[in-house]
């Protein structure tokens, strides 16, 4: 392996590259905005029960952006916030939303209760695209997960997760890897045996890497000034791999590149996705994590 | 004599020299004029030099490149797969490695040298094969994750009124409006994860009134291939696919909906 910080610590020379958006292939709503009912060390956009600063989306909203985009020809559509299952009409905008296309959403886990992982069973069998729910997970012990996400909230999520399963759901969960060793192969196994222990024996899982922006700059660290993209870094096949080449967030407050930068100045596109269609310049240092970790959305 | 044209689509061979024959057997003797392989003949199967006899110098058939086919032609080290299940990446990686090991220097350049698209025109219609999809060689596209007016934007953006396409394994098709229509051939090689041990292939007929798709369903002798597996000490959840029809491994890529019509 080489050592990338021994050859570059200094800011890369040359403009910030600038991503044309290929195609609307992905749209992200923000659905809850940051409100949350947890308040994660790791969140990047520092999401908590009382961070207002993205509020709610209203049923319309949603409605008008998922049509806007189904007419453009998008492919799937992802929900998150915050904690998208604390908003009040969140199962009328799952409905409305698998009527244009696949749709995932993103969740902790800890307000699914019996009744409402039988309505997301029942949702799924019905659908006529694919519905995802993504549980996060950040250990594989209460001590590990709790570290990051809050206390006692280990079993909560698994508690969820498990009713999504008995329902006749198989959740995807995703693992932030503060934790470095939980990317590696054995840090993996360690997730398919819990999961299995409770019963999910063919569980699916996604490994991303944690941007250290938000609260969990305060937690991992802020990037370095090493850490920037120039034009020059980037060939056809880097473009291509990053979401927002294929992506946009919408939210109640406008139109963003990607999820990760609606809490950062100037990352603001527009009110509508009409407005979003342009190409963006990615001069933030969370645009370098995307690069060298190879950050999608997909599952 | 009459004026319908026949034409067969097929993809994901898979080392399965057996289906392989028995496909363009059904395909020759319903009259099929030229005979379609959408890519992706190595990987999964045993013994992989026993396809290209069948593939290569033959007048009606015409064969594509896909991903499989490239990282084999151009020797590259996996299948760039991405599996990020340990054990999916641990059987996808044997069977790489296999067909690797196991295909001869000269089929390796044929692969590398194969074209990535076909284009027609059918009874007026413009039709366009492609591996994954017309703009990526490995983008899957699945029957639940393709919104209607999403293949209304690649049939636009690639001028196409009829797309074949291959790389998930497994087959379906839609019609949009205008006549416009997207197969998915699935795989020869390899069971739909549907519990049947027999594989389909697109069989396409053509005459005045259109371009009209269905299915086949091409039964061979899976056991004898199963057999040959286990002497060639392939995996055994891939000689338990072929045996039962359901899949056993790289069920990562699979979406929820199509994951739930198996067992695993
Ligand atoms: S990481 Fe997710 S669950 Fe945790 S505070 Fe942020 S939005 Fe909420
Ligand atoms: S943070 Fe990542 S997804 Fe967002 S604009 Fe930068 S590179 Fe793109
Ligand atoms: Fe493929």
């Amino acid at each position: 392996m080489i050592d990338l910080n021994l050859a570059i610590d200094r800011p890369p020379e040359g403009p910030a590259p600038e991503l044309e958006l290929r195609h609307l292939d992905t749209l992200w709503l923000q659905v809850t905005g940051t409100l949350c009912n947890l308040a994660c060390r790791h969140c990047f956009i520092s999401c908590g029960p009382k961070n207002e600063s993205h509020p709610f989306m209203e049923l319309e909203e949603v409605r008008r952006a998922v049509e806007t985009a189904a007419a453009m020809g998008v492919k799937e559509f992802y929900f998150t916030g915050g904690e998208p299952f604390m908003h009040p009409q969140i199962r009328e905008m799952i409905a409305l939303t698998l009527e244009h296309g696949p749709l995932s959403i993103l969740t902790n886990g800890v307000l699914i209760d019996e009744e409402l992982a039988a309505w997301l069973a029942e949702t799924f069998h019905n659908a006529r695209y694919n519905f995802d729910v993504r549980v996060s997970l950040d250990g594989t012990t209460p001590e590990e997960n709790d570290a990051i996400r809050g206390r006692h909230t280990f079993e909560k999520i698994l508690g969820g997760a498990v009713r999504l399963h008995e329902a006749g759901l198989n959740p995807v969960f995703t693992v932030t890897t503060c934790h470095a060793e939980l990317a590696e192969s054995a840090g993996r196994q360690r997730f398919f045996d819990l999961l299995a222990e409770r019963g999910i024996t063919r569980p699916r899982l996604k490994f991303l890497a944690p941007f250290k922006i938000g609260r969990e700059e305060r937690r991992g660290g802020a990037y370095e000034d090493f850490e920037r993209l120039s034009e020059g870094m980037l060939d056809e096949e880097a473009r291509a791999s990053l979401q927002c080449s294929s992506c946009r967030m919408v939210t109640a407050k406008g139109v963003y590149p990607c999820p990760i930068l609606i809490e950062e100045e100037g990352a603001r596109m527009g009110d509508t996705l009409d407005d979003a269609m342009g190409p963006i310049k990615l001069d933030h240092p969370a645009c370098y994590t995307c690069f060298v970790e190879g950050v999608t959305c997909r599952t | 004599m009459s004026d319908v044209r026949r034409f067969a689509v097929f993809g994901g061979v898979y080392n399965n020299f057996l289906s392989l024959e028995a496909t363009l057997n059904d395909a020759r003797a319903l009259g099929c004029e030229a005979i379609y392989c959408l890519g992706d003949m190595g990987g999964f199967g045993p013994q992989p030099d026993r396809v290209f006899p069948l593939l290569r110098d033959v007048p009606d058939l015409f064969v594509m490149q896909g991903n499989y086919d490239h990282s084999i032609g151009n020797r590259l080290e996996d299948c760039a797969c991405g599996y990020t299940d340990p054990r999916d990446n641990y059987y996808a990686q044997i069977s790489y490695d296999y067909t690797l090991a196991n295909t001869a220097d000269a089929h390796k350049d044929w692969l590398r040298d194969l074209p990535t698209e076909f284009r027609h025109t059918w009874a007026g219609q413009r039709v366009l094969m492609a591996h994954g999809s017309p703009r990526q060689v490995n983008e899957f596209l699945w029957e639940s994750m393709c919104p209607d007016a999403f293949l209304e934007h690649l049939l636009k953006s690639y001028e196409a009124d009829v797309l074949f396409v291959t790389h998930t394994g497994i087959p379906w098709k839609r019609e949009l409006e205008g006549g416009r229509q997207v197969i998915n051939v699935g795989a020869i090689g390899r069971p739909a994860n549907n519990g049947r041990t027999s594989v389909d292939y697109a069989l396409v007929e053509v005459d005045a009134q259109g371009v009209r798709v269905d299915f086949r369903e091409v039964e061979y002798d899976h056991e004898a291939l199963a057999a040959l597996m286990r002497e060639e000490e392939l995996p055994e959840p891939f000689v338990e696919t072929i045996l039962t029809g359901w899949w056993t491994t790289c069920l990562e890529v699979m979406p929820a909906r199509e994951r739930a019509a198996g067992v695993y």
